[in-house]
């Protein structure tokens, strides 16, 4: 039996569109724990899968952090739901929670920078930003309105 | 997070994670959210609302000045 999907068919025609921008393939890694978060788990893992149909250059892995560990450890994923956007390389984007409202539009943004790998910011901001000699731990909370 | 996912992108340095604070109250009370968007870098530098890029980049270079 298939769940009523989340995605209406405007938010699919606005990603699809978006998707256009797309040129190389992203890898979405889903965090799922039944006991943890059940409902929520599977509403992400849900809302990831209707999102990756929209393009072939889209792949899903779900991993339980309980039950594989040795894939889920190196993300340092300690929170469910949670997903990881992977392109070219592991770029260190994690949504924590099901993204909603105005994070939704963050994660589609997240897939396509993660496929072209061309952020959108200054020279100068790229300059600085390469030459970090320490880790930058970024956290954005929000809300889903 | 939009910034935030960029610059992960940008520099191999930069992990972004967007946290939706009503799924996560625990840490929301930890990092103690009061308005949203809210920022934290390396838990050591911290504000709230939307910053232009280049206030953003002082906070990150903020976060990892020496003390």
């Amino acid at each position: 039996m298939n769940a009523m999907a989340i995605l209406t068919e405007r938010d699919r025609t606005a990603v699809c569109k978006e998707f256009e921008k797309l040129t190389g393939p992203v890898k979405l890694v889903v965090f799922s724990q039944e006991l943890v978060a059940g409902d929520l788990c599977r509403q992400n893992e849900q809302l990831v899968r209707e999102v990756a149909t929209l393009s072939d250059k889209l792949t899903v892995e779900v991993l339980n952090p309980a039950i594989d560990r040795e894939r889920a450890e190196p993300y340092r994923v300690d929170q469910v739901p949670a997903i990881a956007v992977e392109g070219a390389r592991a770029y260190g984007i994690r949504f924590y929670g099901i993204p909603s409202g105005y994070e939704f539009s963050n994660l589609i943004d997240s897939i396509i920078v993660a496929s072209t790998g061309e952020p959108a910011l200054s020279e100068e901001t790229k300059a600085s930003l390469q030459a970090l000699a320490e880790d930058v731990d970024i956290k954005v909370f929000s809300t889903p309105t | 997070m939009r910034l935030a996912q960029h610059m992960a992108v940008a520099s191999e340095r930069v992990r972004a994670t967007a946290i939706e604070a009503t799924e996560f109250p625990e840490l929301s009370r930890a990092y103690q959210v009061m308005g949203v968007p809210k920022v934290v870098i390396n838990d050591r530098v911290q504000f709230e609302g939307a910053v232009p890029e280049q206030d953003f980049l002082g906070a990150v270079l903020q976060a990892v000045a020496p003390a």
